[in-house]
C-alpha cells in the first residue's frame, strides 16, 4: 500500500482533519485577542481565564438552571461578555493612553486571580459536560470516524470567524472601529461616542472567547486550568498571524493546527512546542507577522 | 546505650563516630521541632490527588498523634513546585539548609520526585514519597533516607496490566505521558504484557498537560491493539477516557486500561464515561469501618473524597511520627531505621513493612468502575474485584536495581 513517511494516507487525511478541529479553537481565541488588540491596543491576557469562564457558564447553566448546550452558546458569551464590559469600565480604560506592558500586567493578574478563584472551588480536575444529544454519536468517514460534535464546531468556528472578519472589514460599523483605531478625536469629532464603542468591542472579543468556552466544554473537561493551557499557544498563533489582523488571526489559527496535528504524527514529543518554534522562525523574518502591517 | 558491658577501645571509637554522624547528640530532635514539608503541585493538574488535600492529611495525622513528638512540638509547612524538578529540588534545598525541614512529604510528579530524593539522600533527610510513582524510587535511584509509601509503577502495571492480559487483552498500545512516571510505567507494564505472552504493538509519547489526544488516540485506533494502555496521570488521563469515548473507542471493541487512575479523576469524569474501567488502588475510602471514619473526618475538612495519594500520606506521617517518638530523635537514617522495624498498622494498611530499598509492602486491590445504575450514594463509585497481596504487587527484592540492597 501507498505510504508517506509510513503513515498510510488515511491515517493522514484523519490527523490533518483534526488538526482542523484544534484550528478552530485556536482561530476563534486568536480572533478575539486579535479584535480587542487590533481596536484597543490591549494585550488580553485574561483570554484564557474568559474561555474557561465560558465553559463554566454553561456547566452553571445546565447543572443549576437546567439550561442546555443551545441556549448555553447565547447566554454564555452575553453572561461573559457582561463581566468582560464592566472589567474594561472599571479597570481597563485607564490603560489605553499607557505603554501595552501595563495592559499585560493588569490582564495577566487578572487572569491569575479568576483563575485562582475556580481552583480554590472546583479543583483541577475540572467537571464534566456531556456532548448535546443532537451531536452524539458520530460518521465514519471511510479514513476515520469523525464525532458528530467536532464537525459541529469546525462548522461553527468557520461561520464565526467569516462572521466577524465581515463584520470589522466589510460594515460600516467595522469602518468607524477601525477609524477609531486611526484616530479616535476625529471618529468622536463625527459624533461618534468611542468610548462606548471601544468598551462594547471589548465586550465583543471576551464574547467570542466565552463562545469558544462553550463549544470547548463537552470535548475537554471543563476545568479552571483550561485556560491557562490554551492561552500562551493562542498567543503564539497571533503573534505568527500578525497582531491585530483578523485575517491573520483566522489563517494561522486553522493553519496552526494542523501543522500541531502533522506534528503529532510524525514527532508527538514535539508538538507541544512546534508552535512556538514557527513563532521564533516568523518572528526572525517578518517580525510583524504574516499578515501584520509594520507601524 | 552501650551501658554495663566493658568498654573496648572499638566502642569507643564507634560512639564517637556515631556522635558526629548524629550531630550534637543521638537522643535529641533537632532545634527543638520536628519540621515537616509537604512539597506538592498545589495549582495544576495533580493537585486534585495531593496538593491542599495532602497538606489537610498531613494536619490530621499530626492533629491526631496530639500535635508533640517525644515532648518537642510538631510544625508543617508546605509549597507548590509546580511540577517542574528545578523548583522541586530547590525549595527542598531551602527547606533543609535554611527552614531546618526534617522529613519532605508528598511530592507527585515523579520527575520532581526523583530530583528531591537527590537532595535529600545527600543532606541524609527522610523523604516520605506519597504522590509519586515511578518504580525508579526504590530501584536505581533508591535512598537510605527514602520512603515510597503508597503505591508505585510497576504495582499499577502487574495489577491492572496482568488482569487485563488475563482477561484476553494480549495485544497493547500506548498513550505515554512524556516524562519519567509515563516512560516508568510503559516499561513496567510492558514488561507484564510480554511475560504473559501478549505483544505490545507500539507506543506514542504525549507531552504532559496536552488537551487534545484525539490524534493520539485515532493512532492507537489504527493500530488494532485490542488494550490502549493509557500511561499518564490525572487530567491528561481525564481527558483521553473522555476523548476515547466520543472517537467511539470503546464501542468499536478495543479497551481502555487507565494504568493510574484516582478516585478524584473518576469523579471528573463522572460514572457514565468511566464506568467498567478496571484500576488498581491502595486505598478506597468505603472498604472498611476504619477508612469510612477516616475519609469522612477528612471530607468534612477538605470537602473531596480522599485519593490514594492523600490517605498514604496520613498513614506515612503516623509512622514517621511513630518512629521519632521510639528513636527518640529524628535524625534522618536513625528515623527511617526504626521504621523499618516497627510494622505499619492504620486505617489503610494493615501489617505493612518498610522494606530495605525504601519499598513499603501493602496488600493492593483491583477496583472496577460502577455503572450509574449501581451507584447508591456520594461518591460510592468502586467495586473490588480482587486483592493483590503485597508480595505478588510489589517487585521482589531479587530483581531491584538498588544498590542498596544485598544480594546473594
Amino acid at each position: 500500500m501507498f505510504e508517506l513517511l509510513g503513515i498510510p494516507p488515511q491515517a493522514l487525511f484523519g490527523q490533518l482533519l483534526l488538526g482542523l478541529i484544534n484550528g478552530a479553537f485556536y482561530a476563534m481565541l486568536s480572533l478575539g485577542l486579535a479584535v480587542i488588540f487590533g481596536l484597543l491596543n490591549i494585550i488580553n491576557f485574561t483570554h484564557g481565564a474568559q474561555y474557561m469562564m465560558g465553559a463554566f457558564c454553561a456547566w452553571f447553566l445546565l447543572n443549576l438552571m437546567g439550561i442546555g448546550y443551545w441556549p448555553s452558546l447565547i447566554i454564555a458569551p452575553l453572561a461573559v461578555g457582561a463581566v468582560g464590559i464592566l472589567l474594561e469600565r472599571a479597570f481597563l480604560r485607564w490603560m489605553y493612553r499607557l505603554d501595552h506592558l501595563y495592559g499585560l500586567l493588569l490582564t495577566f493578574g487578572l487572569a491569575l486571580i479568576i483563575e485562582g478563584l475556580f481552583r480554590q472551588q472546583y479543583g483541577s480536575s475540572g467537571q464534566p459536560y456531556a456532548i448535546p444529544a443532537q451531536l452524539t454519536g458520530g460518521q465514519n468517514l471511510g479514513f476515520m470516524f469523525l464525532p458528530n460534535y467536532r464537525a459541529w464546531v469546525i462548522v461553527a468556528s468557520v461561520g464565526i470567524c467569516f462572521g466577524t472578519w465581515y463584520l470589522i472589514e466589510r460594515t460600516k460599523l467595522g469602518s468607524y472601529l477601525r477609524a477609531a483605531t486611526e484616530n479616535a478625536t476625529l471618529v468622536q469629532a463625527f459624533g461618534i461616542n468611542v468610548p462606548r464603542m471601544v468598551t462594547l468591542t471589548y465586550g465583543f472579543g471576551v464574547a467570542l472567547a466565552a463562545l469558544a468556552g462553550v463549544m470547548a466544554a463537552p470535548i475537554y473537561q471543563v476545568s479552571p486550568l483550561m485556560g491557562s493551557n490554551i492561552i500562551i499557544v493562542v498567543f503564539a498563533v497571533v503573534v505568527i498571524g500578525g497582531m491585530g489582523s483578523i485575517m491573520g488571526a483566522i489563517v494561522s489559527g486553522f493553519g496552526l493546527g494542523v501543522i500541531e496535528g502533522l506534528t503529532k504524527v510524525f514527532y508527538p514529543e514535539a508538538s507541544s512546542t512546534v508552535i512556538f518554534v514557527i513563532m521564533a522562525i516568523v518572528l526572525l523574518f517578518k517580525p510583524a507577522g504574516l499578515f501584520g502591517r509594520a507601524s | 546505650m552501650i551501658g554495663s558491658r566493658v568498654l573496648h577501645p572499638r566502642h569507643l571509637a564507634l560512639a564517637a563516630a556515631g556522635c558526629l554522624a548524629f550531630g550534637t547528640a543521638q537522643a535529641q530532635i533537632s532545634d527543638d521541632v520536628v519540621k515537616i514539608g509537604v512539597l506538592s503541585d498545589m495549582s495544576s493538574l495533580y493537585s486534585d490527588i495531593g496538593g491542599p488535600g495532602s497538606v489537610v492529611a498531613a494536619k490530621m495525622a499530626v492533629a491526631d498523634f496530639g500535635g508533640k513528638v517525644a515532648g518537642k512540638p510538631i510544625e508543617i509547612v508546605s509549597a507548590d513546585h509546580l511540577n517542574k524538578p528545578d523548583v522541586g529540588s530547590s525549595i527542598a534545598r531551602q527547606w533543609i539548609d535554611q527552614d531546618h525541614v526534617d522529613v519532605i512529604v508528598d511530592v507527585p510528579t515523579s520527575s520532581v520526585a526523583l530530583a528531591v530524593q537527590d537532595v535529600t539522600k545527600e543532606k541524609g533527610k527522610v523523604f516520605l514519597i506519597s504522590g509519586a510513582a515511578s518504580s525508579d524510587l526504590t530501584g536505581k535511584s533508591c535512598s537510605p533516607t527514602g520512603v515510597h509509601w503508597t503505591y508505585d509503577t510497576y504495582a499499577l502495571a502487574h495489577g491492572t496490566g496482568g488482569a487485563l492480559v488475563k482477561q484476553g487483552g494480549d495485544t497493547w498500545f500506548f498513550l505515554t505521558a512524556d516524562y519519567a512516571f509515563g516512560h516508568a510505567l510503559e516499561n513496567d507494564t510492558t514488561a507484564v504484557v510480554k511475560a504473559a505472552g501478549g505483544k505490545v504493538l507500539g507506543a506514542v509519547n504525549v507531552p504532559l498537560n496536552n488537551a487534545d489526544f484525539s490524534s493520539f488516540l485515532l493512532q492507537a485506533q489504527s493500530s488494532k491493539a485490542k488494550v490502549i494502555g493509557l500511561a499518564n496521570a490525572g487530567g491528561d488521563t481525564v481527558n483521553s477516557i473522555k476523548q476515547a469515548s466520543e472517537f467511539g473507542i470503546v464501542a468499536g471493541g478495543q479497551r481502555l486500561a487507565g494504568l493510574l487512575v484516582f478516585i478524584s479523576d473518576v469523579n471528573s469524569l463522572g460514572l457514565a464515561t468511566a464506568q467498567g474501567l478496571v484500576l488498581t488502588e491502595a486505598f478506597y475510602w468505603d472498604q472498611t469501618e476504619e477508612t469510612r471514619a477516616w475519609a469522612k473526618r477528612f471530607t468534612a475538612e477538605s470537602k473531596k473524597v480522599p485519593t490514594m495519594v492523600q490517605a498514604g500520606v496520613y498513614g506515612a506521617v503516623t509512622h514517621y511520627l511513630k518512629a521519632i517518638e521510639a528513636a527518640k530523635t529524628d535524625e534522618g537514617k536513625a528515623v527511617v531505621a526504626k521504621m523499618r522495624e516497627l510494622p505499619i498498622n492504620d486505617f489503610m494498611t494493615k501489617s505493612g513493612k518498610l522494606r530495605e530499598d525504601g519499598r513499603v509492602m501493602r496488600d493492593m486491590y483491583l477496583f472496577q468502575v460502577k455503572a450509574p445504575g449501581e451507584s447508591k450514594y456520594q461518591y460510592d463509585y468502586y467495586k473490588q474485584l480482587a486483592t493483590i497481596p503485597a508480595e505478588q504487587a510489589y517487585r521482589p527484592l531479587s530483581e531491584s536495581a538498588c544498590p542498596l540492597v544485598k544480594k546473594g
